[in-house]
């Protein structure tokens, strides 16, 4: 059933159970006020929603009803035992028709002129007739508006029904719902020769309303009846609960698990400990509960969407643009606290897009684009964030534009206007009082813009990123925190007070010694680093919380290294301990207007803990004043091709002191598993989790598991199995472009590749994959990889499951590949669209949107691509796909799970694209 | 309902009872007194996590029970002189607007139950902060009370805009 019209349903059978209370109170006191006043209210907003769904028959009878409750208010009708029951009476037939609502998903045909007719001479004072009788005994068929009783006759033409059910084609054809069929079904299948009187003493409920028309619109339902039964009535199957409460329990989990934290930590020292059975199983149910109340709180992004299209509707009719709003995503789920904090930034992001970012349709043309613009928004999740693109293929940004306005109100100078990078220029539009619309439109253009859209984004902790290009179009990336309550936080200390600094916003920790190769200097006091080519400005904490100076000079502090946006700074502390899971608490209001932290905390070991707020930080530093320009310049560079890094994690295996690494994508979960509960199959270490046996695998073969303790594992999962990689310790997760610099004839190593300064060993997943399943690749040949082309070819890997595009490509950069992966065939040929050259593609065949042959097609039917040798990759290697494939334009095929057939294919089909060059 | 009783000042409340009992406390030998009633613990010496940027009179916030209290040195917010060095304060917690915040005080006493009898205003001589912070004058035997307005005591905003 339509969520909009399940929710309506539940709302309303408790407005309507209400109400039954309210009037027989108001019965009883019928002055007073209050009662009057909240019967009112409840039946006006019933009137409302129907309206607003689109139920016009119940809405004319609350409208009725509204109108004499109207009078009963104002005190021009007086409130009598009839007049009450005259109310009830519209109330039960509210009722009938939302039954029938409910298990049809539309209202019954029939209408209610009598009754309104009776509410309306109530409501004008005329002493309605049919009042006094309409209580009890029910009029069979009393003469009512004549329209109303003509079926009974020649029932294969009721008009009444016929008209209804045009409203309702036009109604759900609006509302999009999947269960449009079953409307037009029901309709004809109701029986035919039912003659209102004839079907009431078939009704197994008493008649309820005693109504002519309601024979006839219990027709259908009757025969709709079976399927309804058997489903529990959906205005019971949930209940509503206040948000507060909801709220509340969030709070009580969380300090649920903080404290199931400090009593893990507690026993993680002692290895014998009795409590450690028992604290395994509390941690396990927390963990549950945590997510069962976490899982309250979601609700799909689409909710905040739900009124775009309309907007962007009558937007494009008001410019006369034609615009195709495509929503990807809108099933991702995020608290609801977030969504409500994202969805006035989002709408304004998506009118901008329309407004600022479309051309009109003769400048598309001109421009040689589809005359129809389009609007993308696509949410999914990562990591622990949602990621919400809002992009167009319009314009772009106008950087000139902007530029000049920079300039003309003083946000910048000329000359540093002239160093500064495009993308920079760019960021300005997320400064207060710029708007690039030249027309102040109804929609945009007033100055109100993009900077209250940050600071809001930033407010829960999100960043927002933006990429434009000139003709292309611009696309605004948001990445938000799934959830506010609960963070992770790296605790750090200066002159003996700790702070916490969410984990979001850190990019790395730099330690500084006297001998390390990285030094703080000093520009007029003003403390700089340099790190990897850049300068990044610090700033002292200390300083910057007036905490005292500490004795002396420090042997050695920390910078961490901070990003507000694209601003990206450090923060000179005393020392780093480790991260914790935080639950952020508002500061007391006395406090509020420090700000520099954005709540405080109790820490596992029960002391109070302020956070820093790294926006307040880096506003207190300067960066509102631009001061940093020329830093921002690299950090923004920097976070242009930040698309192009992998995420790493970075662990130890217990073989040496051998830095070892994993891409993160490819992580599921990281757990700690309970050595005692290792059990056996076949010989090999099982451990049982989350319902299912998961192998254990070490990196060393050899490596002795022990028999008790802790031992941390990388779960890795594809589809319903997965597998742990024991290791003997975590490191951490770093970003870095990928490279592999030396690869290594191992099995089960990729190469070694630079990371974080240091060489790290890089596994290949996959090998321990097949070493947990021997079928997961639906091969068990060992890996061997051919490195024989030194000069980097360009590949473009398609492939819609992040699995493989992660598993793909290292495998393809150790053989000597410069990899770029895409998960759709879509973001493919946007790339072929921005210019992007590549000597070979690979493509998935089953992707959803365009498939791989399709994608193919799109290929070699225009632009620079059409010669470019492509690789088709799938599951299914039969004769006939291979047909296909070389039909579309795929130069070869290779089973997916083949990976040495792979590397052999792309050697050959080079050569041969070559060749023939 | 409730706000607009506690927005009046405690004086009218002060005169509508026969005796109110007050928590009492002492800072630099003078007694003061807060009504029982807004008394949520009394809690002797407590680690205390500062709070840098703070207004002075925070000492700063402390954790009782898993809630965060936000601890205020009456002293100074009395304008006096800081508390010496290695004595230990004690605290009375009160809860204003759904937030707790303890008052630090040099000690605390007994409950009195006072008459209303010996309620008295402020008297116009009194420094105009203890004015602020004064409901008014419990006579007392031998010695006068001075009952503490949290609400204005924990009113930071006043002065700081």
């Amino acid at each position: 059933m339509d969520d909009l019209l399940s929710e309506f349903l539940t709302e309303t059978a408790e407005s309507l159970a209400t109400l039954d209370v309210e009037l027989v109170n108001l019965e009883q006191n019928p002055n007073d006020p209050k009662i009057l006043q909240n019967i009112f209210r409840l039946v006006h907003t019933i009137k409302g929603t129907c309206g607003f769904l689109g139920l016009p028959r119940l809405e004319t009878v609350a409208h009725a009803a509204e109108n004499v409750l109207g009078k009963f208010r104002d005190g021009d009708l007086e409130v009598t035992p009839d007049a009450v029951t005259l109310i009830l009476n519209s109330i039960d037939r509210i009722k009938e028709i939302l039954g029938h609502l409910e298990q049809t998903e539309a209202e019954p045909e029939g209408n209610d002129a009598d009754l309104i007719e009776r509410l309306n001479a109530m409501a004008e004072g005329r002493a309605a007739p049919a009042a006094s009788s309409g209580e009890s005994d029910a009029p069979p068929a009393p003469p009512g508006p004549g329209e109303a009783d003509n079926p009974a006759d020649d029932a294969p033409s009721w008009p009444v029904a016929a008209e209804l059910e045009a409203e309702f084609a036009e109604l759900l054809g609006k509302n999009d719902k999947p269960a449009a069929p079953s409307v037009p079904a029901s309709v004809p299948s109701t029986p035919a020769p039912a003659p209102a009187t004839a079907v009431q003493p078939v009704e197994e409920k008493p008649a309820a309303v005693p109504a002519a028309p309601k024979a006839e619109a219990k027709a259908p339902a009757a025969s709709a009846a079976p399927v309804g039964e058997a489903k529990e009535s959906v205005a019971n199957q949930s209940i509503r609960v206040n948000v507060e409460l909801l709220e509340n329990l969030m709070t009580l989990v969380s300090e649920l698990v903080l404290t199931r934290n400090q009593l893990l930590q507690m026993v993680r020292g002692k290895d014998d400990s009795e409590f450690a059975t028992p604290l395994q199983r509390l941690s396990h149910i927390t963990t549950d509960l945590q997510e069962g109340v976490m899982k309250t709180r979601m609700q799909p992004i689409g909710n905040a969407w739900a009124k775009l299209p309309r907007i962007v509707r009558d937007l494009s009719l008001e410019m006369g643009k034609k615009i195709d709003l495509q929503m990807i995503g809108a099933e991702t789920e995020l608290d609801r606290q977030v969504l409500e904090l994202i969805k006035d930034p989002l709408t304004h992001m998506v009118r901008n897009s329309a407004d600022h970012g479309l051309e009109g349709p003769e400048e598309r043309r001109a421009a040689g684009k589809p005359e129809v613009g389009k609007v993308v928004l696509n949410a999914y999740h990562e990591g622990g964030h949602i990621i919400i693109e809002i992009s167009d293929d319009g314009r772009g940004l106008n950087l000139a534009k902007i530029r000049a306005k920079a300039i003309a109100n003083g946000l910048v100078s000329e000359a540093e206007a002239d160093a500064m990078t495009e993308q920079q220029i760019a960021q300005f539009i997320f400064r207060a009082g710029l708007s690039t619309a030249e027309k102040v439109t109804s929609v945009s253009g007033r100055g109100v813009g993009m900077d209250v859209v940050r600071s809001n984004i930033e407010k829960i902790g999100g960043t927002i990123e933006l990429k434009t290009a000139l003709g292309k179009g611009s696309t605004f990336t948001i990445k938000i925190p799934l959830t506010l309550a609960i963070v992770s936080a790296l605790i750090v200390e200066c002159s003996n007070e700790r702070f916490a600094i969410p984990q979001i916003s850190v990019l790395e920790l730099v330690r500084v010694t006297p001998n390390s190769e990285h030094k703080i200097e000093v520009i007029n006091s003003a403390p700089v680093l340099r790190l990897r080519d850049r300068l990044l400005p610090l700033v002292s904490l200390k300083k910057l919380l007036r905490l005292e100076e500490g004795e002396d000079e420090r042997s050695e502090t920390f910078i961490v290294i901070t990003q507000v946006g694209t601003y990206t700074f450090g923060i000179i502390v005393d020392r780093v301990f480790d991260t914790e899971e935080i639950v952020v608490k508002p500061v007391a209001p006395i406090l509020r207007h420090i700000t520099m932290f954005s709540g405080n905390t109790i820490l596992g070991d029960g002391s109070v803990i302020m956070i820093l707020d790294p926006n307040g930080i880096a506003s207190a530093t300067g960066e509102a004043g631009m001061a940093g320009a020329t830093q921002a310049a690299d950090s923004k560079a920097a976070r242009v091709d930040a698309n192009e890094r992998t995420s790493l994690l970075v662990f130890r295996d217990g073989t040496g002191d051998d830095l070892k690494a994993v891409p993160l994508a490819l992580v599921a979960r990281l757990e700690e598993i309970d050595l005692a509960q290792i059990e056996h199959s076949h010989g090999k270490p099982v451990v049982q989790y989350r319902g299912h046996l998961m192998p254990l695998v070490a990196i060393d073969p050899h490596m002795d598991l022990g028999k008790e303790g802790r031992q941390p594992v990388l779960v890795f999962s594809d589809r319903d199995r997965s597998m742990g990689l024991v290791v003997e310790e975590i490191v951490d997760i770093v970003e870095e472009h990928l490279k592999v610099e030396l690869a290594v004839d191992q099995p089960g190593l990729i190469g070694t590749a630079v990371i974080s300064g240091k060489a790290t060993d890089l596994i290949d997943a996959g090998y321990y994959l097949t070493q947990a399943f021997g079928d997961w690749f639906g091969t068990q040949e060992e890996p061997s990889f051919d490195n024989e082309d030194g000069s980097q070819r360009r590949v473009l890997l398609v492939d819609d499951s992040p699995f493989f595009r992660n598993l793909l490509t290292p495998l393809l950069s150790v053989a000597g590949y410069d990899v770029t992966a895409v998960d759709s065939a879509d973001k493919a040929l946007a790339l072929r669209d921005t210019g992007r050259e590549f000597d070979i593609i690979i493509s998935d065949i089953e992707m959803p949107g365009l498939s791989g042959f399709d994608f193919a097609t799109a290929v070699r039917s225009e632009g620079p691509w059409r010669q470019v040798p492509m690789v088709a990759l799938s599951s299914h290697a039969t004769e006939r796909d291979f047909e296909r494939g070389r039909q579309v334009g795929f130069n070869d095929y290779v089973a997916k799970f083949d990976r040495d057939a792979l590397l052999e294919t792309l050697m050959q089909t080079l050569a041969a694209a070559e060749g023939a060059a | 309902m409730n706000q607009i009783v506690a927005r009046g000042r405690d004086s009218q409340e002060v005169l509508a009872a026969e005796t109110q009992d007050y928590v009492t406390m002492f800072i630099e030998g003078q007694l003061f007194g807060i009504p029982v009633l807004t008394v949520q613990d009394v809690l002797g010496a407590q680690k205390i996590t500062r709070i840098p940027l703070a207004p002075r009179e925070v000492a700063g916030s402390l954790n009782l029970r898993g809630r965060i209290v936000t601890a205020i040195d009456v002293r100074l917010r009395l304008g006096l002189a800081p508390r010496p060095e290695g004595e230990q304060p004690m605290s009375v917690v009160v809860e204003l607007g759904g937030e707790l915040y303890s008052l630090m005080v040099d000690s605390v006493g007994e409950v009195l139950s006072l008459p209303s009898a010996g309620f008295e205003r402020n008297p116009p001589t009194l420094d105009p902060l203890w004015r602020e912070f004064s409901a008014g004058i419990f006579r007392l035997q031998g010695k006068l009370l001075v009952v503490l307005d949290v609400m204005r005591l924990l009113e930071f905003t006043r002065q700081e805009a």
